[in-house]
């Protein structure tokens, strides 16, 4: 007993000792020093809205999602925020649903902010919340999830999820005529498909095709990451053994879909991606995968977001246009990104 | 020590202790004692004859599914090379979630249930793609997620051996935790793995099969092994079917429970090498719904959900069949709705079969054995 137990302890102690060696060693290994993605920003240049005015609190709010395109709304919003010496900038955390950020909004209206930026969960949940800070006086901007009810926001910015499945469709019609292919094979990579902007972006894709007699052949949808996008395309790989054209909605789940491509050893057709990351535009721009193209829906919304959330709280107008106040809505237009205008793109990727 | 767990002709001598009456309660939860008619077995056949049927019947599934595979693109199906990529590429579908699934079996047969095998996944991919870890070339990122997967088994494990928390809840915690965590790493960025070793794991074919494939089996022949031919196996078995029977019988029924999760620990760490290696790249919201994934795998497999009894044969095929639906309605370009609901409909159904069938049927075996002993 005394044997088996003296055993025990120096067998703990070894045990113990790899342990904390595996620990420190661990630790370190969670230092995570990536190129810093540089904010996409508009500096202060010479036209009058530039001049310091009133001073500006704005309240932002954006889901905490594990996504590079939601990172980097929240990255631009504060980079943007801090460019202008004439605004405070507060951030609340959207929590992990619909009612966890109605809650924090609304210890965000207690403050009193003079404009909030808001990037919804989702737009009809948070309509009231829309309602209930522009009745208390405080102007609302929403951030690419719309509200259904016009009342609910003084601005709404927000990108182009239809008009990316135009682009893109746009885009393959074009490379294919030229191409001279007759009854081309056409796929789609979708995103996750309860959302409505996957919806939105499908109808548009679908929309346009048909403009052009062309139709998708086969659409699976995966889940915004790169390992569903993996698993969708060497599936949809599978399905279609000659394939003229892809079109994969996110640049991000691009990433796995491009893995597939090359452990499938295909290559016979082009791909189109969607958003606009920067490792696809350096894809692009370097030309070596089946990557030739991608649609913009930029994050830079969020920068221009504040912007005009500053200007809206000192009552100031866009200063090229000739209305005294800021519009009501704005829609970016979704961008086709080539190698010949990747370059100018580079610093808008995410 | 191997003739400790409990063949049906030992247990009633092994565990006087135990008021009869309640082993007898406990009915199903006793370990599935192998009909006393069948005497010595031959050493392959470990998971005994119900198991053995129950396997048939997976794989009779999994024949159907190829046959309306066929029927409805016989074009792709003519042609011989298509068909053995497609099977290869089924394989690899199912090789990831098939190492998680192992070490769930493992679990679930002992008793438990390991809610964040998703989330562990996600953690250990993005800790070993970090600028840092990767830094150390493809030997470190392999340590790396292992060490991590097995030392979040051993945390999981020791809130539920000696923390006396629910399973159910502690893995629960986990799940959100370890995401949590990988986000907080990965900064909510994908990381691309830069490493070509690492991503070669995904591209690299052995004599024609995918290395994937050849570690998925691998994995499942030591689990095999482990569940079937030694003491730990036996040992999974009597904890899960009657804990306290296995604690009067000697066995340290804390200190393997805590094994156990690391087991799964292991083989999420495992499975988060090969995730990685096919989306050259992680992020913390990787390997999403891995454990459901994995625990209806499991489920169609035949394995008791309240633990004693369970084949890591029956758990692959359920894998299998999974995969195989999901490239079923890949190749006839139908929704992905259609195929949740499909899926759905299968675990429901195999359950069903199975406590029909052979709910029956063990009951049957349980009588014989009654009136001959």
């Amino acid at each position: 007993m005394t044997q088996h137990s003296r055993d025990m302890s120096r067998r703990r102690l070894l045990f113990g000792g790899a342990a904390v060696g595996a620990g420190v060693l661990l630790a370190g290994c969670t230092s995570n020093e990536q190129t810093p993605t540089e904010a996409q920003t508009k500096a202060a240049d010479g036209n009058a809205n530039a001049e310091p005015g009133k001073q500006v609190t704005i309240g932002f709010s954006a889901p905490a999602a594990d996504h590079g395109w939601i990172a980097a709304i929240t990255n631009n919003a504060k980079a943007q925020a801090a460019a202008y010496s004439d605004v405070e900038f507060k951030t609340v955390e959207a929590g992990a649903d619909a009612a966890a950020q109605r809650a924090a909004l609304s210890t965000l209206i207690s403050q009193k902010p003079d404009v909030i930026v808001l990037l919804p969960h989702d737009g009809k949940e948070l309509n009231s919340f829309g309602l209930e800070a522009m009745q208390a006086g405080i102007p609302v901007v929403n951030l690419d999830r719309a509200f259904p009810d016009a009342k609910a926001y003084r601005l709404q910015i927000k990108g182009d999820n239809y008009g990316m499945g135009v682009s893109a469709a746009t885009f393959i019609a074009e490379q294919l005529k030229a191409k001279g292919v007759s009854n081309p094979v056409i796929a789609e990579i979708a995103g996750m498909d309860e959302l409505e902007l996957t919806q939105e972006r499908t109808q548009g894709f679908n929309d346009t095709l048909a403009q052009h007699g062309l139709k998708v052949q086969n659409r699976r949808a995966a889940r915004f990451t790169a390992d569903s996008g993996q698993q969708e395309a060497s599936q949809l790989l599978q399905a279609l053994p000659k394939i003229d054209a892809i079109w994969n909605h996110d640049d991000d789940q691009g990433i796995g879909v491009l893995a597939a491509i090359s452990q499938a050893n295909r290559s016979e057709f082009f791909m189109v991606g969607g958003a606009g990351s920067k490792k696809a535009m350096e894809d692009i721009q370097a030309d070596n995968t089946v990557l030739k193209a991608t649609v913009t829906y930029s994050p830079s919304m969020a920068s221009s977001a504040i912007s005009l959330a500053r200007l809206i709280g000192q009552s100031r107008g866009m200063s090229d246009l000739v209305e005294l106040q800021v519009p009501k809505e704005i829609v970016l237009a979704s961008e086709t990104i080539t190698k010949e205008n990747a370059s100018d793109y580079l610093k808008l990727g995410f | 020590m191997s003739e400790r767990p409990p063949t049906a002709t030992q247990l009633p001598a092994q565990s006087p202790p135990v008021d009869p009456a309640e082993t007898e309660a406990a009915g199903h939860r006793t370990p599935s004692p192998t009909p006393p008619s069948a005497g010595r077995l031959s050493w392959w056949h470990g998971d005994g004859g119900e198991g053995a049927k129950r396997n048939l019947a997976l794989i009779g599934v999994l024949l159907a599914l190829f046959v309306i595979g066929a029927a409805t693109r016989s074009d792709l199906y003519s042609n011989p090379d298509w068909v053995w990529a497609n099977m290869l590429s089924i394989l690899k579908l199912a090789s990831v979630v098939g190492v998680v699934t192992v070490g769930m079996t493992f679990v679930i047969i002992g008793g438990g249930i390991d809610l964040s095998v998703g989330a562990i996944v996600a953690l250990a991919g993005v800790w070993c793609t970090t600028v840092a870890t990767q830094s150390f070339g493809a030997g470190g990122m392999i340590f790396t997620a292992i060490i991590v997967g097995v030392a979040v088994g051993l945390v999981n494990g020791t809130l539920i051996a000696y923390g006396r928390l629910v399973p159910f809840i502690a893995t629960l915690a986990m799940l959100v935790a370890a995401r949590g965590l990988a986000a907080e790493i990965s900064q909510k960025q994908t990381q691309i793995s830069q490493n070509s070793t690492i991503n070669g794991i995904a591209s690299t074919d052995l004599l024609g099969i995918p290395l994937l494939v050849y570690i998925l089996a691998a994995v499942v022949a030591a689990g095999w092994v482990l569940l079937n031919r030694t003491t730990f196996g036996r040992r999974t078995v009597a904890v899960g079917g009657n804990p306290e029977a296995a604690r009067l019988a000697g066995i340290n029924v804390k200190l393997h429970t805590l094994l156990l999760y690391a087991l799964s620990g292991l083989c999420c760490g495992i499975a988060a090498i090969m995730l990685t290696a096919q989306a050259t790249s992680a992020q913390a919201a990787m390997a999403n719904l891995y454990e459901l994934d994995a625990i209806a795998a499991v489920i169609i497999g035949g394995t008791l959900l309240s633990g004693g009894r369970g084949t890591i044969v029956g758990s692959l095929l359920g894998v299998i069949i999974f995969a195989t639906i999901t490239n079923l309605f890949a190749i006839n370009g139908l929704s992905t709705e259609a195929q949740n609901m499909v899926k759905g409909g299968i675990i429901v159904a195999a359950v069903l079969i199975q406590q029909i069938q052979f709910g029956s049927l063990s009951q049957f075996f349980r009588r014989n054995r009654l009136t001959t002993s």
